[in-house]
């Protein structure tokens, strides 16, 4: 990781840090605690779309198998949180591996298509498995996870707790964008023919990159669930996939700082917009709209525009 | 200095009903540069695909270094040691002018992704390692002062030679480079030229599809005629410019 990135990495640390002493209202504070969420998701998908040029409509679903494993293991068959928290990981690579091995040898159109469909099935089997997971109807009673002996049952230690995982997660991202494997990584994104008479094993590399984004999408489910202590499948389902993609192209595909910023965005702007009823949806897509035409590197771009502007004058 | 690097035999591609190369043997000598033309459409970048695994020859084999890689994947081909450049560049246009290059140090590396997101010490250090090579490629080919910039501004007989660093920090034993003066002017192709001498120089093989005749005829040691995907003549630049057949193929019967 570059200087650059360890301070703006320090910057957010103590802007989180000092958050909930500033804005003491709770309702801010869960709010802070979803864009934590979607962020790892989103910071995953980045890893995948922006670094490797491979698109995912269907990452709801390894958000919904974190969630559900979480679920049914803990409220249903008594197991320790952590240790279904570690088994929804293991599962959502597993299955990102049998999925990836296939999909990801199709490219554009095709690839977004075969992601749709697996996301699809998966939100089917979440409905449909009703002895497992309880159908339409969810599961409730999840028990709240424990670190380190205390319970994270209160809105301001959720917050620290998920966006201690965020900033590890995005730690990890950072150091894995600037390296070998990243640099790999961005030459696929580019052109794949010439990445492969690089020396660079793409077909490897493309799986390997979907798994570790499955894993990222698992650990924000198991967050979730522990959260909400309610799951239901109509939070994994095909609008959630678009929501995240959205979250990655509006924050900016580039970076996976663009991924937190379109995931605080996407997670923050419907709950301001709320007071406008009917108009929500309206002011909303016109957001979005307007940030594609005149930002269309992200909102990420349009900061480093406006920094790098604010560097020459000075 | 005679052993025999690459050598076809018998390969064959077809596309449909379309065949691109038909039947075609040929030996490369290591420390040699090979050139390979034709009219287009001769099948002469079929045969570089075929040969570092981009497509799969419908038949026949080739072998590198005694060994067959006709149904290797391109990554092992080039971690075995042949790499290329391309007729159409293709560059990686999101990265800068030295990352372009250091991805050819891929294969000669190992960080993996455990490494690489721990960020270990092992790592940090070959990363150094490579920023320091691939910038002795850049200077080797004269774009050392422009490695920050996007690839997108280079000149695209920069470009050209951006690629030729990239194929080179791989560290091969046989260069494959495709139509490489092509859009270049006069004095760049001069240049390439001098460039090509001094890559043989170092004891890497060229072989080398192009159409300035002038480039191919001064620096090749052997040149092999391609038309219609099969094997026209193969010789000296002496005896291939006295060769009626060539002479046909390139001009059409009197």
């Amino acid at each position: 990781m570059d200087k650059k990135n360890s301070l703006t990495l320090l910057i957010l640390t103590v802007c989180l840090v000092v958050f909930p002493f500033i804005v003491t209202n709770t309702y801010y504070i869960s709010t802070m605690v979803f864009v934590g969420i979607n962020g790892i998701i989103a910071i995953g998908l980045s890893l995948l779309m922006g670094c490797a040029g491979q698109i995912s409509i269907g990452h709801a679903a390894f958000f919904g198998l974190g969630a559900y494993t979480s679920a049914v293991l803990t409220a249903k068959l008594g197991f320790h949180p952590w240790c279904a928290f570690f088994l929804g990981i293991l599962l959502s690579s597993c299955i990102a591996l049998i999925i990836g091995i296939p999909s990801l040898k199709l490219k554009g159109h095709y690839l977004a298509m075969a992601t749709l469909g697996f996301g699809e099935i998966t939100y089917i089997v979440f409905n449909e498995l009703t002895d497992i997971t309880g159908g339409p109807s969810g599961i409730g009673g999840i028990p709240k996870i424990y670190l380190a002996g205390y319970a994270m049952n209160t809105d301001i230690k959720y917050y620290f707790f998920v966006w201690a995982f965020l900033l590890l997660i995005l730690t990890l991202s950072l150091n894995l964008i600037h390296s070998r494997i990243g640099r790999a990584l961005r030459s696929i994104h580019d052109s794949e023919v010439a990445a492969n008479a690089m020396g660079v094993n793409t077909s490897k590399l493309k799986i390997q990159v979907f798994m570790i984004s499955a894993v990222f999408g698992s650990v924000a489910g198991s967050l979730y669930t522990h959260y909400v202590t309610f799951v239901s499948p109509s939070s994994f389902g095909l609008f959630f996939s678009i929501l995240l993609v959205m979250m990655v192209v509006i924050g900016g595909m580039h970076s996976v700082w663009g991924a937190l910023i379109g995931a605080a965005l996407l997670t923050i702007l419907p709950e301001f917009l709320r007071a406008l009823k009917d108009f929500e949806i309206f002011v909303y897509g016109a957001v979005l709209l307007l940030i594609m035409i005149f930002l269309p590197r992200g909102l990420i771009g349009g900061l480093e525009y406006l920094f790098n502007r604010l560097i020459k004058k000075v | 200095m005679d052993n025999v690097i690459l050598h076809a035999s018998k390969i064959k591609k077809t596309f449909g009903g379309l065949v691109a190369v038909s039947d075609l043997d040929f030996t490369v000598r290591e420390g040699r540069i090979k050139a390979i033309i034709g009219p287009n459409g001769a099948g002469k970048t079929t045969v570089f695909n075929l040969i570092t695994g981009i497509l799969q020859p419908t038949g026949g084999e080739i072998q590198f270094q005694g060994n067959s890689i006709t149904r290797l994947k391109s990554y092992r081909i080039s971690s075995l040691g042949i790499s290329r450049t391309f007729q159409n560049v293709q560059l990686f246009s999101n990265m800068s002018v030295i990352e372009n290059v250091m991805i050819g140090r891929h294969p000669r590396t190992s960080s993996g992704i455990m490494s690489s997101i721990l960020s270990l010490p092992k790592k940090r250090k070959e990363e150094k390692e490579v920023r320091k090579r691939a910038m002795e490629y850049l200077e080797f080919v004269g774009l050392g002062d422009r490695f920050d910039e996007s690839p997108e501004n280079l000149p695209f007989g920069k470009q050209r030679l951006l690629e030729i660093a990239r194929a080179m920090a791989t560290e091969p034993r046989l260069l494959l480079l495709d139509e490489p003066a092509s859009g270049l002017n006069t004095k760049e192709t001069q240049n390439l030229a001098r460039l090509i001498t001094e890559i043989r120089g170092r004891g890497i093989t060229i072989l080398l599809v192009e159409h300035d005749m002038e480039l191919v005829m001064g620096i090749s040691d052997e040149i092999m005629v391609l038309n219609s995907g099969q094997k026209i003549a193969e010789g000296l630049p002496r005896e291939i410019q006295e060769n009626d057949e060539v002479i046909k193929a390139y001009l059409g019967e009197a």
